[in-house]
């Protein structure tokens, strides 16, 4: 048995495999289970990174399920494919890196203060991270789906874990009904792509569309992906889940829902960029953009009256997820119109790249956010004060997480932020006018926070957060420095290889379909 | 007396009876559906709602009190974790033992049989599926009836107050 070529079978059964051991352990010792949640995590990071190594060293990686050859997508008796098939290019090779490495920083974070009923927490955890692992890998329609459902009913316990409040069981309400709705658009679009080629693999539906042309049934299918992956992935004005369940979960598992949040966008990406592709109509990327700028408009607008900080928090969320949109529906449109090199490949370097800093920056100030409520059970901005004082490693943190997100020079989300400024720029001024603005704006809201959390007299006796809970933000916060001084470094080896897989979606079709 | 067992959730003693006897009854017309899941309709979620099915049916005849003191959702959370583990275990067994990840690499065993060939008669056995069954079976059951019971139990609490 060779391990590097089962590794995408590997990378969904371990955490898989943890998920269902970790109630069993539980009833043993707490610290064993821990040990058992932290190796199998640990064990699924290494092999993905040897995964993304392999898929950007040699290309796509294909791999049956239950076949006599997994490399073998097209049985011998049959013309299409028919079993699931997992198959990972750049783009998915990165999603997951993200996906894992998220997880894991959120673990130990997690492991600092989840002791009671604790046993549960980690299995739900671990299934939100195979949910997001499977969507991402996959390269089947009907297996993205239950992938889906998976994160989407995990994320939802989740949200409810640690805080007991009226409005806590309210976000966690919306967040499963929006998954729901969500769930039967993408199942009811898989069922009329079904129903007119008889297929579910990814590949073989694209490469039946790219030789029968655009049906109307194919349009159907694609408003409704578009309109649930969107909702998903918190695009406004489909986000009002968004603040609700981001704002009430505990911290890390904040952090980890952006990352199932950017697996809904990944599938927004695979169906336009990869499924329906070259025969997308140009009103596509125009909503997307569209989508992107409200998104960041309300984001930024709305997160400055919050009074209470992961509100305020989840809504500059609800704005980079626009800045991300805005970048990637500018690259889309680029595509469409054959400009690649002359603004889209930028656009969509620039928007790939913010996925990976979106979640770092969002997520550290989620993780101090988190720490801050754990010490002072209290989350109202108004009532918080002074704890820079007792916090002083906190505080440090927020200040690196707020410059990331407002866009500051030595940050990476300036790294990304400047490719989108000026990638935009070429389709249209406004755009990138918008963009800064709002940036702007975020820089003043953190401000705000900053200056009401951490500066003023002291109020009462803190003492810091615990240690494993700080080790993570310090991870997260080397990781933004590392990339805002870098940039180059991660766009040339980890971003440019997701970048080719979405402006040339033939490999990912050839791959399969021979 | 009729008054203080209705307030415990219990019913006649004509439904107790039938209850019990179709119980057994229940859980072997389940077992059924799960092992002949791969050759007729059914399969291991269909069964294991059978299953799950009976369990309420005991909630219902003898009250959620009753029933939590024989069976606790504890339990159940056990058994269905076993069902996911077990199911786990034999798809990596198929990495393992033969070819890919889920592969059958029991098909072609003595007592297994054989795939068959392209239009040739049914699989008696089918490998690893009946396994798979099993283990989804389970896991339906053990999941299926610590939500029923817990909704029980909330519903029950709040009848107290």
């Amino acid at each position: 048995m060779n391990v590097m070529e089962h590794l995408p079978a590997l990378i969904i059964a371990i955490p898989l495999l943890a998920a269902f051991l970790t109630p069993l352990v539980d009833k043993i010792s707490k610290k064993v289970r821990n040990a058992v949640v932290f190796i199998a995590l640990a064990a699924t990071f290494i092999l993905t990174i040897f995964l993304v190594q392999d898929v950007f060293e040699n290309g796509i990686m294909i791999y049956v399920m239950g076949a006599s050859n997994p490399t073998q997508t097209i049985p011998m008796q049959a013309a299409v494919p028919i079993r699931i098939v997992l198959e990972i290019d750049g783009l998915s090779a990165f999603m997951a890196l993200i996906s894992v490495l998220i997880a894991l920083i959120g673990l130990i974070y997690s492991f600092s203060h989840v002791e009671e009923r604790g046993g549960k927490f980690y299995t739900l955890f671990l299934l939100m991270l195979v949910g997001m692992l499977g969507m991402e890998l996959t390269g089947d329609l009907f297996n993205l789906f239950v992938f889906l459902e998976i994160a989407s009913i995990a994320s939802a316990a989740l949200i409810t874990y640690e805080f007991k409040r009226g409005s806590t069981t309210e976000a966690a309400l919306k967040y499963i009904v929006i998954s729901s709705i969500a769930a039967l658009f993408v199942l009811f679009a898989i069922g009329l792509l079904y129903g007119e080629y008889d297929l579910l693999n990814m590949a073989a539906i694209a490469k039946a569309i790219k030789i029968t042309g655009l049906s109307n049934i194919d349009m159907i299918a694609l408003i409704l992906f578009f309109a649930a992956f969107a909702m998903k992935a918190g695009a406004a004005p489909m986000h009002m889940w968004m603040p609700d369940a981001y704002g009430e979960a505990p911290g890390a598992v904040s952090m980890v829902l952006i990352a199932v949040t950017q697996a809904s966008l990944y599938a927004l990406l695979r169906v336009c960029f990869t499924i329906y592709a070259d025969s997308l109509h140009v009103v596509i990327p125009a909503a997307i953009i569209i989508f992107g700028l409200i998104s960041i408009f309300i984001g930024v607008t709305m997160a400055l009256i919050q009074d209470d900080i992961k509100r305020l928090i989840a809504y500059a969320a609800v704005a980079e997820v626009g800045y991300i949109l805005l970048a990637i529906g500018v690259g889309l449109y680029g595509v469409l119109n054959n400009e690649v090199e002359l603004y889209a490949r930028k656009a969509l370097q620039g928007g790939i790249f913010h996925i990976f800093n979106d979640i770092l920056d969002i997520g550290l100030l989620f993780l101090v956010a988190g720490g801050i409520i754990y010490i002072t059970k209290e989350r109202n901005l108004n009532k918080l004060g002074g704890l820079a004082h007792s916090m002083k490693y906190t505080s440090i943190l927020f200040l690196i997480g707020l410059a990331a997100v407002a866009g500051l020079p030595p940050m990476n989300g300036f790294a990304s932020k400047i490719m989108i400024y000026e990638s935009v720029y070429k389709v249209s001024p406004i755009l990138s006018i918008v963009a800064i603005l709002a940036s702007i704006i975020m820089l003043a809201i953190f401000v705000k926070i900053f200056h009401s959390v951490f500066t003023g007299p002291k109020i009462s006796e803190q003492k810091d957060v615990p240690k494993l809970m700080l080790a993570s933000m310090i991870i997260l916060a080397a990781l933004i420095i590392f990339f805002g001084l870098f940039p180059d470094i991660i766009i040339n080896n980890i971003v440019n290889p997701a970048v080719n897989a979405l402006i040339e979606n033939a490999a990912y079709i050839s791959n399969v379909m021979g | 007396m009729k008054n203080e067992e209705m307030n415990e959730g219990k019913m006649t003693v004509i439904v107790q009876t039938i209850a019990a006897l179709l119980f057994p009854l229940a859980l072997i017309f389940s077992f059924y559906v799960i092992m002949h899941g791969h050759l007729t309709p059914g399969g291991g979620f269909q069964g294991g709602a059978i299953g799950a099915s009976a369990v309420v049916l005991l909630i219902v005849a003898y009250g959620v009190k009753h029933v939590e003191e024989k069976m606790s959702e504890g339990g159940f959370s056990v058994f269905e974790s076993l069902g996911g583990l077990i199911f786990v275990v034999v798809a990596i067994f198929g990495l393992f033992l033969a070819t890919s990840f889920l592969a059958n690499f029991l098909v072609n065993e003595p007592i297994f049989g054989k795939i068959p060939g392209w239009g040739e008669s049914p699989l008696n056995s089918g490998g690893i599926l009946p396994i798979l069954n099993i283990a989804v079976g389970m896991k339906v059951i053990g999941g299926l009836s610590a939500v029923v019971l817990i909704l029980a139990l909330i519903s029950r609490e709040g009848e107290e107050k």
